[in-house]
């Protein structure tokens, strides 16, 4: 990487981009025979949203598994925040300020809107088990600081009417949105988002990627997102990583990356005549 | 004045709930494991047992294994010599249950994590035979006494108060002080759980836990210590009722099948209900004396025997879930 590109930066738009945040460097993820992930190396820069697309089975959620600790890499390093990242957890991960939503909505049904979010502040919660069990002091300050941050997310993401409501019972698109709100009460610095306009209509693919850029220029959130629908990546995203067969085949600028003629033949295949 | 047929009837209920009560303690340390994990604890009866032989041995001050030391070296040792007050002696059982608890997550859950849950169930019978002979070689095979120095016997207030109710031949209601002490403590223990579990971190990731595995990861929460903690919980729920059990009816192997008289409880009351354990050891308390007062002597007696079970069938048929299960919709 030469120097220049990790000077800070301001967008078109007004955003400032800063140093690297996450970097990955020659990662190789393999389960028995099958090869997920061949050597694949990229940066995550401060305050950027960082896409990964490439079609199915190209080794997308499997990076994002090893970003969040769920997976740990055959080989390679997770360098963050400057420093090399040992074999971590995923609790421990999560801990360090990297927080996630998933491809198939991972929500706690039984409990309400409200609790699911307010599970996503235990990162935040320092009071200890003893205090915690006798609900002294320090715990029940705690609790109406915490219940102040999870208010202020359930306004941001507009979903006051259903505080109460059992995550269980709501339709997909509301689940999506109390998953990207459980993974913004822990105020992370860096947010992982796997498909989250999967099965979406119009419209709410719409909510959806007004509330990523919100997130992103309000809190200045590091974002990164794999997701299917060209078009969205393409109005959302910094920067691109492109994946096929595990490998990468494309990284920079939707721009410049939307005229890579590797990743064109990946997506609507190659004429062998 | 009432017709001394009724007030038996009311004073066979009153003990009914009093037993219902101690089934209940019971089923609250199945309700604890299945609620945060999806296991049906098997076990959770033998560790009943376990705290209670324990409590007993450090109270008196018995030498663990001495059975094992004086075969292998010879020795003749039994006794420290000391008589540890009771309190002390339940404290230090809080802390071999928290021991106990870290070893089973250390030994054999940490091994079987993403297994079926019929996989755990059947590492839960495995540790239920290992308990009971480890406490047997621990703590010696025979009946026990155990005095923690809770009231026992009839409590003559209840029976003075209530005597002005029948007539000349009615003497009042019997109702054991241990009894009334058991549901006392019952009701303080299900009071604080509840709070616990609705209203702090560790209760919520607790909950969470129990949900979803993977999103309680993604949000922070260590699996392992969620377990050593709910086993804790269990643990010493599991001595709570080793007490009330033991003082009643003395320590001994009997003692782990109380269990089995959960069962009927949790069929009744949901498996994921911390009320419905309550609730349904009170009906079925109440409902096996009321049985075996009114129909009993019509078909022999000994219902107390088969009772909850019939019930409990009768529930599976037309309430599968219980009375405050959840019930599990499968989305296809």
């Amino acid at each position: 990487m030469n120097i220049a590109s990790v000077e800070p930066y301001v967008t078109e738009d007004g955003r400032t981009i800063g140093g690297v945040l996450m970097e990955l460097k020659h990662i190789t993820l393999r389960f028995g025979g099958v090869v997920a992930i061949k050597d694949i190396s990229f940066d995550i820069r401060e305050g950027e949203i960082r896409a990964i697309i490439g079609p199915n089975g190209a080794g997308k959620s499997s990076m994002l598994n090893v970003i969040s600790g769920f997976y740990t890499p055959s080989e390679g390093e997770v360098w963050f925040e400057g420093r090399k990242r040992p074999q971590m957890r995923p609790y421990q991960v999560a801990q360090q300020g990297i927080a996630r939503t998933f491809q198939n909505i991972a929500l706690f049904s039984g409990m309400s809107t409200l609790d699911n979010i307010m599970t996503g502040r235990i990162t935040r919660m320092k009071s200890g088990l003893f205090s915690q069990a006798m609900w002294w002091g320090k715990a029940q300050r705690e609790e109406s600081e915490h219940r102040a941050a999870v208010e202020k997310i359930i306004d941001f993401l507009e979903i006051q009417h259903i505080r109460k409501t059992p995550v269980g019972r709501l339709p997909y698109g509301l689940q999506k949105r109390v998953e990207l709100g459980r993974a913004l009460a822990a105020e992370p610095r860096l947010l992982l988002l796997d498909e989250p306009m999967a099965g979406m209509n119009v419209e709410e693919k719409e909510d959806m990627s007004r509330f990523i850029l919100d997130v992103n220029d309000e809190f200045g959130t590091t974002i990164v997102l794999i997701e299917h629908d060209m078009g969205v990546v393409m109005d959302l995203s910094d920067r691109v990583v492109v994946m096929d067969y595990g490998k990468k085949i494309g990284d920079g600028p939707p721009d410049e990356v939307r005229a890579n003629p590797e990743v064109i033949a990946a997506y609507l295949g190659v004429s062998h005549d | 004045m009432m017709p001394d047929q009724f007030l038996f009837a009311v004073e066979v209920m009153i003990n009914g709930l009093m037993a219902g009560v101690l089934y209940a303690l019971v089923a609250l340390g199945f309700v604890l494991i299945f609620k945060a994990s999806g296991i049906f604890n098997y076990a959770q009866g033998v560790l009943a047992l376990f705290a209670a032989l324990t409590l007993v041995g450090l109270q008196e001050g018995q030498i663990p294994f001495a059975h094992l030391i004086n075969a292998t070296l010879g020795t003749d040792v039994h006794h420290f010599g000391w008589q540890m007050p009771a309190i002390l002696a339940i404290l230090l059982t809080v802390g071999v249950m928290i021991l106990l608890a870290i070893a089973i997550e250390r030994f054999i859950l940490k091994h079987l994590v993403n297994q079926e849950p019929i996989i755990l169930f059947m590492a839960t019978i495995g540790l239920a035979y290992f308990l009971e002979g480890f406490g047997d070689v621990m703590w010696g095979a025979d009946v026990k006494t155990l005095d923690v120095g809770l009231p026992q016997g009839a409590s003559l207030w209840v029976e003075e108060k209530s005597a002005v109710l029948g007539g000349e031949g009615f003497y009042g209601f019997f109702v054991d002080k241990l009894d009334i002490v058991a549901a006392l403590v019952a009701a303080v223990l299900v009071i604080s759980l509840t709070l616990f579990s609705q209203y702090s971190k560790q209760g919520r990731a607790l909950r969470a836990v129990a949900d979803d595995h993977q999103a309680a990861l993604s949000v922070g929460i260590s699996l392992r210590f969620i377990w050593v903690l709910v086993w804790s919980i269990a643990g010493f729920v599991a001595l709570v009722a080793g007490i009330m059990w033991g003082a009643k009816s003395g320590v001994q192997f009997s003692l782990s099948l109380i269990a089995l008289k959960a069962l009927p409880v949790l069929m009744l009351g949901g498996f994921t209900s911390i009320p419905g354990a309550i609730v349904g050891g009170l009906i079925i308390g109440v409902g096996e004396k009321l049985f075996e007062f009114t129909i009993g002597p019509m078909i022999g007696g000994a219902t107390e025997n088969w009772f909850a079970y019939v019930l409990a069938l009768i529930f599976l048929v037309f309430r599968p879930q219980g009375l405050f299960g959840e019930k599990i919709i499968e989305r296809v």
